[in-house]
């Protein structure tokens, strides 16, 4: 597996929680759209994410942020 | 043509459908006379207020009223420009030394209003390349201020001391950094731990803004705020404050004692490119704030007002914002907008106004009815209002 499908999956258990409708996660996938969470959840999520790879996400990076696939790849870029 | 109104659709449905159910338009209240600081003529009915945010009760203090009208008389309605330009009257700069007093500092700039004060400071302050580190449940204003900037923004989880150490940690230690603080957050009326906020930002090398609107008045022996009744005077560079709660008029502040602070003059872009305050309000303001410094027994009956009504709600079975009442606002949490406007509804007709809140402006999507009390409210004042919230709460089901 490589580190960026290693980043997804982690992504993806992150996103679980926060998935109440159980839609298939693919790098399209939608925060707003497809997975309809709010403010206020993507805020809870950014914060688990930031734990679990111990990063920081600026408000200013989230707003650029829309698909799970760009979140992967700003994961990918803040862990280096 | 796209109509740009299209997008508010969901809000405007969702509000036509809360108003066809009969119920009165939570946001549109008039209050038609104004009879003191805690009552007001509402449709034709006597109300008692308990949604102003006007803790110290100074809106009609003869003294404050007599400064106003003096100042109406000698210096006109308006000031008609900026602050940096025709702004600046005597009553300006009295109003700043006033704050200086009051204080103990250095230094005051004085805003048109609260709102901007944030805006100016924060904007201001963080430039590209700094951070600004903020809890989650901030103030509009400090977002705006945040927005409004070119630094980078953070949030931290609402008062959490080990968030905020985490957060600190991971960004670049040669950035500049202004950890945004609340004494008092007023959705809940819940106090930040500041000593430990403070010692975790000191830690990191951060400069620390505090926002105490709603603790100025009657926290700590000067009533400063909540950061002077903990002790952190010495490690907060900023303090913000507004003349719109305790002070009883318009406009808002910030007060430092670093040596540079009078070049956020020409800096602070909602303090320059907007007309400065009437003089008749700085004034009143001036007035109010020497006032509000020999002000120990208003403290003393707020603090007991606040403490009444918490307990008395919570014995009721309402669900409340805090364990305890840790400030002078009281939050009723219900399950929902119909809910919450059904309980407001059903105060207002017994004669009380309260504040509705609902998301986007509540934590963790709350919908809310908040009470904030005044120094002014008599014990008759309260036992009536605990007898409205009993019965009302009953009728609506709220409470069993």
């Amino acid at each position: 597996m490589s580190d960026r499908d290693e980043i997804f999956e982690t992504v993806a258990e992150q996103i679980a929680p926060f998935n109440k409708k159980g839609i298939k996660l693919t790098d399209a996938t939608t925060f707003a759209g497809d997975l309809e969470w709010d403010s206020l959840t993507v805020m809870d999520f950014v914060a688990a994410i930031e734990d679990e790879f111990d990063i920081i996400i600026t408000m200013n990076m989230q707003a650029e942020i829309e698909t799970v696939g760009q979140l992967v790849d700003a994961v990918a870029k803040l862990k280096d | 043509m796209v109509d740009l109104f299209t997008k508010f659709d969901p809000l405007i449905n969702e509000r036509e459908a809360l108003l066809a159910t009969g119920v009165r338009d939570p946001y549109g209240i008039v209050m038609d006379k104004v009879l003191s600081p805690t009552e007001a003529m509402v449709n034709g009915k006597r109300t008692i207020l308990l949604g102003t945010y006007n803790y110290m009760g100074m809106t009609f203090d003869p003294d404050v009223i007599a400064a106003g009208k003096a100042a109406l008389d000698k210096f006109g309605s308006g000031t008609t420009g900026s602050r940096v330009l025709n702004g600046t009257y005597a009553g300006h700069k009295d109003c700043e030394d006033a704050l200086k007093e009051y204080y103990g500092v250095d230094h005051a700039i004085v805003f048109s209003t609260g709102y901007q004060a944030n805006l100016g400071m924060i904007s201001g302050l963080a430039g590209k390349g700094d951070y600004i580190i903020l809890d989650a449940d901030s103030h509009a204003s400090i977002y705006d201020g945040c927005a409004m900037g070119k630094a980078e923004v953070v949030r931290f989880r609402h008062n959490s001391v080990e968030d905020l150490d985490k957060r600190l940690g991971r960004l670049p230690a040669e950035a500049g950094k202004l950890v945004v603080l609340e004494g008092v957050y007023s959705m809940l009326g819940d106090v930040a731990p500041l000593p430990e906020m403070v010692k975790v930002a000191k830690k990191h090398g951060a400069m620390i803004l505090c926002d105490e609107a709603h603790g100025m008045g009657f926290f700590g022996p000067n009533g400063r705020g909540v950061y002077e009744e903990m002790g952190c005077e010495k490690d907060i560079d900023f303090v913000v404050g507004t003349f719109s709660k305790s002070v009883g008029t318009v406009g808002g502040f910030c007060v430092s004692n670093h040596p540079k602070f009078e070049v956020m003059r020409l800096v602070a872009r909602p303090y320059i490119f907007t007309a400065s305050l009437p003089p008749s309000v700085v004034a009143t303001a001036a007035t109010s704030i020497r006032k509000l410094m020999h002000a120990g027994e208003k403290r003393a009956h707020l603090w007991k007002n606040s403490k009444r009504l918490h307990q008395g709600l919570r014995d009721m079975g309402y669900k409340l914002g805090t364990d305890t009442a840790q400030s002078a606002i009281i939050a009723v949490i219900l399950t929902d907008m119909a809910q919450a406007v059904s309980l407001w509804q059903g105060l207002l007709e017994a004669g009380l106004y309260v504040n509705t809140a609902r998301p986007p402006a509540t934590p963790a999507g709350m919908f809310l009815l908040r009470c904030s009390l005044c120094a002014e409210h008599t014990d008759e004042q309260v036992g009536e209002i605990l007898g409205m919230f009993e019965r009302a709460g009953r009728a609506t089901g709220v409470i069993p």
